[in-house]
């Protein structure tokens, strides 16, 4: 059976990660490489990074952190953060990305989600939804959620779908950092309208938060940060948690 | 005498990147050459064909290259269809009724049923018949990574089957020669696994 997948997500900025990681150990704290051998090793399904630089400097800094990690890991990677131009993609595969991520130049221009399909394959493209909740509906906000697209996420999802996007990215703006879990009813409308795998993201704190997205939230992977940073053995520990209550996962 | 380190021809038929088959094969120490024309083949110790996409981009590879391989391959050079690749070995793909493929290994690629979430992405298990060639070493139930719409029919040729759906070929390994061999999954993300799965495939060499 397909297994749902456990995706860490580390935020770069020139070439180190940015949130706090504590595990023992490492030779140099944020060393994007070192803590993706450590999740490999913990059995992480996949790895993203997003890219939270601005200058010219901290983009070249994201392409050698690409070949490092992709030379010492063999599970996919997608790289996603400032991703605009057909360009900006072509440099992180280059690199070793096996996936780009894109969001806002997306919505500006969906003619880019087609182009880069056809160039490299729909597997390769992932579409990334920034969706707050408004009333009886989610609203699609673009610029790191600064501005509303004045689309509704579920006809956006199944827009990009149509358009050749491989995966859906969804991250919740209202639970994003909160702890407070997925936001699982926005989960389960995306899931539901699409048939490419949808990416739960937003709110991870514990481990039933995670049960929740892949029963209720009907979510294919679940994406965090800061919650498996925090601990050593988080990755393994949530997996063997998910196994005996009747997730499928790859142990 | 040692082998040059360059004889495994990698085709390029612009389906796709291959950075990650280039990294995969580097991990185990050996390098992988891309042959310009269907020329360049003559010599080759192994060939890879990947390949993500649509079975249209097959059609780059010509009667030409077709040849060539064929020419290799029949002379016992051991071949590994990834992915695409290995979908390209059967007779052909109900995502391209119209383009014939190599004909290798018999039967005709088909499109996973619709009562499942399509394309299939994600980690899957591997459920071993015969754990032998490319899959030695390789324990039933090893999970390895998919991102595919279409896949190949179970045949006497097929080593592993993976079910999305319906059951489909996930490793093959067979032909005339028994050295053409293909795998529905991507080895060079799929882990430890994977890349002991790269290293079974150069032993036939």
């Amino acid at each position: 059976m397909l297994s749902k997948r456990i995706i860490a997500c580390l935020d770069v900025r020139d070439g180190a990660v940015v949130k706090g990681i504590n595990f023992e150990g490492l030779r140099k704290a944020g060393d994007p490489a070192e803590l993706a051998a450590r999740y490999n090793t913990e059995g992480i399904d996949e790895l993203v990074i997003l890219d939270v630089t601005a200058t010219i400097e901290g983009r070249r800094a994201l392409a050698a952190t690409i070949r490092e990690v992709s030379s010492r890991l063999f599970i996919p990677l997608a790289v996603g953060g400032g991703i605009r131009t057909e360009a900006d993609a072509a440099a992180v595969v280059d690199a070793g990305a096996d996936k780009v991520s894109i969001n806002s130049a997306a919505l500006a221009d969906p003619t880019l989600v087609t182009r880069l399909a056809d160039r490299y394959g729909s597997q390769a493209v992932v579409v990334a939804i920034d969706a707050k909740r408004e009333g009886d509906r989610f609203e699609v906000y673009a610029r790191s959620g600064q501005q509303a697209a004045g689309r509704d996420a579920v006809e956006w999802a199944q827009a990009a779908e149509a358009r050749g996007a491989g995966e859906i990215l969804l991250t919740s703006i209202d639970r994003d950092g909160t702890r407070a879990g997925f936001d699982c009813p926005l989960t389960a409308a995306v899931s539901s309208a699409v048939s490419i795998p949808v990416i739960a993201s937003g709110g991870a704190g514990t481990f039933d938060h995670f049960l929740d997205v892949f029963t209720g939230g009907r979510a294919d992977a679940a994406l965090a940060a800061s919650v498996f940073h925090y601990s050593e053995h988080a990755v393994s520990e949530l997996k063997q948690f998910l196994h005996a209550r009747g997730v499928p996962m790859r142990l | 005498m040692a082998r040059r380190n360059d004889t495994i021809a990698l085709i390029d038929y612009r389906a796709g990147n291959l950075t990650s088959v280039r990294k995969g094969f580097a991990a185990i120490g050996e390098q992988l050459y891309t042959p310009a024309s269907p020329a360049d083949l003559e010599g080759a110790e192994a060939i890879v064909v990947p390949g993500v996409g649509h079975f249209n981009a097959t059609a780059s590879l010509d009667d030409e290259w077709r040849t060539a391989i064929k020419k290799e391959v029949f002379g016992g050079t051991p071949l590994l269809g990834i992915c695409l690749g290995l979908q390209w070995l059967f007779e052909g793909s109900d995502e391209a009724p119209e383009l014939a493929g190599l004909g290798l290994l018999k039967g005709q690629c088909f499109r996973l049923p619709s009562s499942v979430k399509v394309p299939h992405v994600g980690w899957n298990s591997l459920e071993i018949a015969h754990p032998a060639g490319l899959l030695d070493g390789i324990p039933d139930g090893t999970q390895v990574y998919f991102t595919h719409s279409y896949a190949a029919p179970v045949t006497a040729d097929c080593l592993a089957g993976t079910s999305h759906g319906a059951t489909f070929a996930a490793a093959v390994q067979g032909g005339s020669t028994g050295v053409i061999c293909g795998v529905q999954f991507h080895p060079e993300k799929s882990g430890e696994a994977g890349l002991r799965i790269l290293r079974n495939f150069i032993g036939l060499m």
